[in-house]
């Protein structure tokens, strides 16, 4: 069974410089009637510093980490080495792209994707013949 | 169902690092001497520290968290931070499917040993954007200070 959303690898032999290392965010991605919705984990991230981007059948999510820290800071132990998040999902045809709702709260992203009114369950009335 | 064939999904080294994540949790080696409390790969929340002058920050990201029911200890010299994270997958049935859960959930707890230099009274800990940091003061008589030459 094909699903409605599919990891995307991001196309690095394709562009000119390497991008940046980034961590793909932990996320849960469910399914109802009505749509999608995908949470990701994305602590350290603001508002101000995600982005997301839809580009045709493509959804990215982008946030960078801002800790805030005191200068002259040296680390000492590092869990967490890279400050960026970065992951790619292919949406498919029966989600509308047009109308995705996103929320950001204590740095769990919750993004909403409709499906379009068509592609919605109907049930298919059966005429007897 | 995959674009080309040399594309893999997760990056190509993505499955030899969850292979590698696998046979580190069985056989439980590190490849070298680390903190005794140190977790492995994939502990929650993730534990970043670091030192200034004047006090020894400690970073615990660990997002979608009631700042209030997050509990942070410290008790000779060892500062722990436990809590819940309530799962928020739905039931599936036939109208709800789950596709991915890869966000953990339930209870955890880290204990991080802090040096001696520290004051522990005078913690003070702040939770922004799911970061919880926690900074605590040295003491003043561990801090840096200049000797005058007279």
């Amino acid at each position: 069974m094909d699903m409605n959303v599919k990891e995307q690898v991001p196309a690095q032999a394709e562009s000119a410089a390497p991008e940046a290392p980034a961590l793909a965010p932990p996320v849960d991605i469910v399914e109802n009637e009505n749509g999608i919705t995908l949470k990701a984990d994305l602590p350290g991230v603001s508002k101000e510093s995600l982005s997301i981007r839809v580009d045709g059948d493509q959804l990215s999510v982008e946030g960078t980490v801002r800790l805030g820290e005191t200068p002259n800071m040296e680390p000492v132990y590092a869990e967490i080495r890279v400050a960026r998040y970065r992951r790619s999902f292919v949406l498919s045809r029966d989600l509308d792209t047009e109308r995705i709702a996103a929320t950001m709260k204590n740095g769990v992203l919750t993004l909403t994707v409709p499906k379009r009114e068509v592609a919605k369950p109907r049930r298919i009335e059966v005429q007897a013949a | 169902m995959y674009p080309s064939l040399t594309r893999f999904p997760g990056g190509l080294f993505s499955d030899f690092d969850m292979l590698q994540r696998q046979v580190e949790r069985l056989v439980g080696a590190r490849a070298w001497p680390s903190s005794i409390r140190a977790a492995g790969r994939g502990a929650f929340p993730a534990i970043n520290m670091g030192v200034t002058a004047d006090a020894v920050e400690v970073y615990a990201f660990a997002p979608g968290l009631d700042p209030a029911s997050i509990d942070v200890s410290i008790d000779k010299g060892l500062l722990v931070i436990s809590g819940e994270r309530a799962s928020e997958l739905p039931e599936e049935s036939e109208k709800v499917s789950v596709y991915a859960a890869e966000r953990c959930s339930g209870a955890f707890r880290r204990a991080i040993s802090l040096p001696d230099d520290v004051d522990a009274t005078g913690v003070k800990a702040t939770y922004n954007d799911g970061v919880l940091r926690i900074a605590i003061p040295k003491r003043e008589s561990a801090k840096p200070r200049r000797i005058e030459i007279r």
